[in-house]
This record gives C-alpha cells, sequence and structure tokens, in this order.
C-alpha cells in the first residue's frame, strides 16, 4: 500500500469530516471559485465560509490566492483522493448494508401487522 | 394527516453518517423506521442478520454465519471473496448483550481488532442505530478504513469518475 503522511492524512480526515467541506471540495472539484460565490452556493455569511476554506487550506486540500479584493480558491496540490475515499467508501459499506437491514426491518414490521390482525380474528 | 400518510406508503431513505471521533474511532449512525425491539432484532438473530449484513452489491458470499448473541456468547463469520482462495473468517465475543438497548462485540481475527457497542434509541416509533468502532491504535483504524475501500468495486468507480474532476 502507499504510504501517507500520518499528519497529512490527519487533518485531511479532519477537513473531510464536515459535509459542507465536502462539498466545497467537490463544487471546486469543477471550477474554480470565489469566497464570496462559495459562500452564496452554501448559503452562508462569509465569515463561516472563511472558516471552512481555511481548514481545507491547512489540510492542503485548498489553495487560495488573492487577485486585488477577490479570494480565489481551487483544489490543492495534495494528492489526497485516498483518504476521502476510504471514509466515503466506508460510509457506503454501511449504507449499502442498512439499504438491506431496511428490507428486513420493513418485513418484520408487515409480520407484526399480520400477526396483530390474526389475533383479532 | 395526509402528508404523513403519503411518508409511511413511501419513507424517505434515512441517511448514514460517519464520523472519525478521535484518531481511534469511529461512528456510524442511522435511523430507521422502526421501535428498537424490531430493529434489535434484525440485528440478534443469525438468519435475518445475515440477509443484511453483507451487501449485494460486495461481491461476498457468506459461507456461515453463528451467533450466539448473550453477553459473553461468540460469534464468527466465514465469508467467500472471489480475490482469495481461502474463505475469510470473522469472530469474536459478544461482550454486552442488552436487549432492545446495546450490543458490545470484540473482533478478535488479530489483535489489532476493534470493539463495536452499537446502541438502539428509540424515539416516537423510529429508532436511531450507533455503531461505535474503537480500535486499538490509529494505524488499525486507517487501515480498517483502507479495507473497507476494496469492498465495493462498482460504487468506488463512481467515486473515482468524482475524483477525477479534480485533477
Amino acid at each position: 500500500m502507499v504510504q501517507y503522511s500520518n499528519t497529512n492524512l490527519d487533518s485531511s480526515f479532519a477537513a473531510l469530516s464536515d459535509v459542507t467541506r465536502r462539498g466545497i471540495l467537490e463544487q471546486l472539484g469543477r471550477v474554480e471559485a470565489s469566497i464570496t460565490e462559495l459562500a452564496e452556493k452554501f448559503n452562508m455569511t462569509l465569515t463561516g465560509m472563511k472558516k471552512h476554506v481555511g481548514v481545507l487550506e491547512q489540510a492542503g486540500l485548498v489553495v487560495t490566492e488573492k487577485v486585488g479584493r477577490v479570494r480565489t480558491c481551487r483544489l490543492g496540490p495534495h494528492r489526497l483522493e485516498e483518504a476521502m475515499a476510504w471514509l466515503e467508501k466506508y460510509r457506503q459499506l454501511w449504507d449499502a448494508r442498512f439499504d438491506e437491514l431496511d428490507k428486513v426491518i420493513a418485513d418484520l414490521k408487515q409480520r407484526e401487522k399480520f400477526d396483530a390482525r390474526k389475533k383479532r380474528e | 394527516m395526509h402528508a404523513r400518510r403519503e411518508n409511511e406508503s413511501e419513507p424517505m431513505k434515512n441517511r448514514t453518517t460517519v464520523e472519525r471521533k478521535s484518531d481511534c474511532e469511529l461512528v456510524v449512525t442511522r435511523t430507521f423506521n422502526a421501535p428498537a425491539r424490531i430493529v434489535f432484532e434484525a440485528w440478534s438473530k443469525p438468519e435475518l442478520f445475515k440477509r443484511w449484513w453483507v451487501p449485494k452489491s460486495a461481491d461476498m458470499s457468506l459461507l456461515s454465519c453463528d451467533m450466539d448473541v448473550r453477553t459473553g456468547g461468540a460469534y464468527r463469520f466465514v465469508f467467500h471473496h472471489p480475490a482469495f482462495d481461502q474463505p475469510m473468517a470473522f469472530f469474536g465475543t459478544y461482550r454486552e448483550v442488552t436487549p432492545h438497548k446495546r450490543l458490545v462485540w470484540t473482533n478478535e481475527e488479530t489483535d489489532q481488532g476493534a470493539v463495536t457497542t452499537v446502541t438502539f434509541e428509540e424515539d416516537a416509533g423510529k429508532t436511531r442505530v450507533t455503531l461505535h468502532e474503537l480500535y486499538p491504535t490509529k494505524a488499525a483504524r486507517d487501515e480498517a478504513l483502507a479495507g473497507s475501500a476494496e469492498a465495493l468495486p462498482e460504487q468506488f468507480a463512481q467515486l473515482d469518475e468524482l475524483l477525477a474532476g479534480r485533477s
């Protein structure tokens, strides 16, 4: 397996633990954007968005550049797809499991209703 | 009342969330549209458990599933995966079984196995399940994360596509 610096992996996991920050990365994966644009897109205050971008920047997932009065954000040079992929994969594994569990639970509820009806008869 | 009836006939899919709680912990949560006794039953009866534990898309089959669900009881699952000649066994012990409330089990294939605690919290006919995995080390946790990344190839491909937009 490829080796990663633990510090990087850790700060990127922290950065990725937030749904808004994952959304920001996804958005920046399509096109670079200013903090103002991101704040509008995610319906947040400028201050709130600055904080999120700051966390992503510290993890090396995003870089920002100030030109004039506009700070533009784009994806950083860190190749940390793996960190993101692992956590998302793990979530997908549980999500797939739990979708099946939903079906089992629906069957059990159905059976209970049926049993209750039979008792009344 | 009309809206509620609609909800019942076509319940919204509940979201699964994952959180890295600390260096050695992972927490998974999901709400199920049923009382705790029903959800707990699906976790504690082998014939029900084996219907959902291995996702259909995972390309793995469960060869056997032995579960002695009581405090101190043992479990053992044997899987077949096409990538491996030999079947894979997962086993451990139930440390705590509190019906409809809490399940705690250990994972003993290696000395780096996690302790898993599942709690069932019922509220207004729904049950919130919180699954907490505690690994002995951060390395063990990261390895478990990396391992799950190999379980579901087709979804991984989708994620790859998403990430490909980055480069």
